[in-house]
């Protein structure tokens, strides 16, 4: 449904989008998913033919943005960044127009309108003026003229940004429904509605793309190690030493301490369970084992970790990279 | 066609939304007033004059001593509230971010410049009907002749049309109103005495620079004559700028 190839974008000498190539099937939630100007935005702007590519090409519903961009414009609807409202407008009149120019056949304009404005929740802010819309009612004002002419492929920008909790919830639920009959990419920076909403994600941080994948594989198969957190009750003993002596364990970080109890995080080589190992090198010293739990990696250190190449912590970079060329060569 | 009229009712309803279009409409009708005023008292002064065998023209005529000037006057007053008009289209929608909203919905350049063209011109042709009601004074006091009348119109018309084109083309420059505004205001005024010069400088240079003026092109018009020549160059300016304008707009999305 949509097919991104080798997308480049540079304005002048700054490269937004390098060599970005992705596909979205029919039917399918697509979550965009990076830190900001990471290139989401530009590379809406390009699939919803707002920008033309510098190279590569984007085809939206079987057309090439740049050679029938009025064929894939009439199939998209889009919701840029900040809602493209006129102040001056009602709601109503605004959507009017905007039906009017997305080529809404005159007998249905006053139908789809209506149906919309009860789709995203703004039914009775008709005769409100844009302008004197709060951010979350912009919002989906904005939502709801992307879907005014029923398109085939929905581009939503941040969706959900400026929504309160309630609305938040609702608006996914909508983009949900509307998965299946449409095609929607969405990008946003807010990691849990990634897992909720999309069925893949692609990660994309300096313009290039560093993971495809369901949120589920993302979260399992990019973890290189297995963490475990152990907490030990060993008064004065020096426990990092003797666990870092396990064979398979590459790593123990100390962490809080609350009397004589401390907790460790301890990394070991993939694939490799040294849970055993731990407990009988605890438990033989004498020393009391209260807790032994596996870390699982969240989305949201996945996305740390591909898309921050620097942090205070001084062993992290050589695992971003590793990963982020893990990805890559995916 | 109806995508155009789409965007020209849009831009309408946004003119008459805001006070813009009010404010435009009704100061232009307060200067109008006393331009015609003033020349209703220039002309009484004068019949009265001829009447009395006091000197001053041979013969007094409503249109060429009272309307064809007014027409002329008119321009002074486009000069000034043309550039209001047309400083926000474009660049009211860049800096709030609605052109993303026209330039990925199924309409061509061409479209959106016509339509914010057509609606500026609609604007403009309602701020010139509210001077028929001056035009009617006369015609219910006295005799004038109708068809100098009508085409003074068209030059007006075709006058602002080349100001309202051109205030388009500035304002699809940049994303600051206040600087669409004054640079069109700027290059009115440049475009109003460009053959100011014309006096100092040599024969061919003289008819270029006569040619260029704006305003030069409008007397014919308001003296009833419809000349080629000025049609010309009204409608080539329009076309002209109009095609700068989508040129603009173009290389906009290329630059980002």
């Amino acid at each position: 449904m949509i097919e991104v190839q080798h997308l480049t974008k540079r304005y002048g000498p700054t490269t937004a989008v390098n060599d970005v190539s992705f596909r979205v099937e029919r039917g399918e939630v697509l979550g965009f998913l990076g830190p900001n100007g990471a290139g989401k935005t530009t590379t809406m702007r390009v699939l919803t033919g707002y920008m033309p590519p510098s190279e590569g090409k984007a085809i939206v519903a079987g057309y090439d943005v740049s050679d029938q961009p009025l064929e894939a414009k009439r199939r998209t609807g889009y919701l840029p960044e900040t809602p493209p409202l006129y102040p001056e407008m009602t709601v109503h009149e605004y959507l009017a127009f905007v039906a009017r120019i997305k080529g809404v056949p005159r007998g249905e304009r006053k139908a789809r309108v209506g149906s919309v404005m009860d789709r995203t929740g703004v039914a009775d802010m008709g005769n409100r003026h844009c302008g004197k819309l709060s951010k979350g009612y912009r919002q989906r004002v904005g939502l709801a003229q992307a879907l005014l002419h029923n398109p085939e492929v929905l581009i939503l920008d941040e969706p959900t940004a400026g929504l309160d909790p309630k609305h938040i919830i609702e608006t996914r639920e909508l983009i949900k429904q509307l998965g299946g009959d449409h095609t929607v990419i969405l990008s946003t920076h807010i990691l849990p509605e990634v897992s909720q909403t999309c069925q893949r994600v692609v990660i994309i941080n300096k313009g290039r793309v560093v993971a495809v994948d369901t949120p589920d594989n993302l979260t399992s198969r990019l973890r290189g190690s297995e963490t475990l957190y152990v907490e030990v009750d060993a008064p004065g003993a020096d426990v990092e030493t003797v666990l870092g002596a396990i064979p398979g364990v590459t790593q123990v970080a100390p962490g809080d301490t609350r009397g004589s109890f401390t907790g460790f995080e301890v990394n070991s080589e993939a694939g490799r369970d040294v849970r055993r190992q731990l407990a009988s090198a605890i438990v033989t010293r004498g020393w009391g084992l209260l807790e032994i739990r596996p870390l699982r990696m969240s989305l949201e250190e996945v996305f740390l970790r591909l898309t921050t190449e620097e942090t205070a912590d001084p062993s992290a970079p050589e695992i971003a990279s590793t990963h982020a060329e893990e990805a890559t060569h995916e | 066609m109806s995508n155009v009229l789409a965007i020209a009712r849009k831009e309408l309803q946004s003119y008459f939304a805001s006070p813009v279009a009010y404010v435009v409409i009704g100061f232009s009708a307060i200067l109008f007033g006393w331009f015609f005023i003033n020349l209703l008292y220039f002309f009484d002064r004068a019949s009265m004059q001829a009447g009395m065998g006091l000197g001053g023209p041979e013969a007094v005529n409503v249109n060429e001593m009272l309307i064809s000037p007014l027409f002329l006057n008119v321009s002074v007053i486009l000069l000034f509230t043309l550039p209001l008009i047309t400083m926000r289209t474009y660049a009211e929608e860049k800096r709030s971010g609605t052109i993303e909203l026209l330039l990925t919905s199924p309409l061509t350049d061409l479209q959106i410049v016509m339509g914010k063209f057509l609606g500026g011109l609609v604007l403009y042709a309602g701020m010139l009907a509210v001077t028929l009601v001056h035009m009617g004074f006369l015609f219910w006091f006295g005799n004038p002749e109708w068809r100098p009348v009508a085409t003074g119109y068209l030059g007006l018309l075709l006058m602002g049309g080349c100001f309202l084109s051109l205030g388009l083309f500035i304002s699809s420059l940049t994303n600051n109103q206040i600087i669409a505004g004054m640079v069109t205001f700027a290059v009115f005024l440049l475009f109003w005495i460009i053959n100011w010069i014309s006096t100092f400088t040599g024969p061919t240079m003289q008819s270029v620079l006569n040619y260029l003026s704006i305003t030069g092109h409008l007397s014919d018009f308001a003296r009833g004559v419809i000349d080629t020549k000025h049609l010309v160059y009204y409608v080539s300016f329009i076309a002209f700028s109009l095609f700068l304008t989508v040129r603009a707009v173009d290389s906009e999305r290329w630059r980002g």
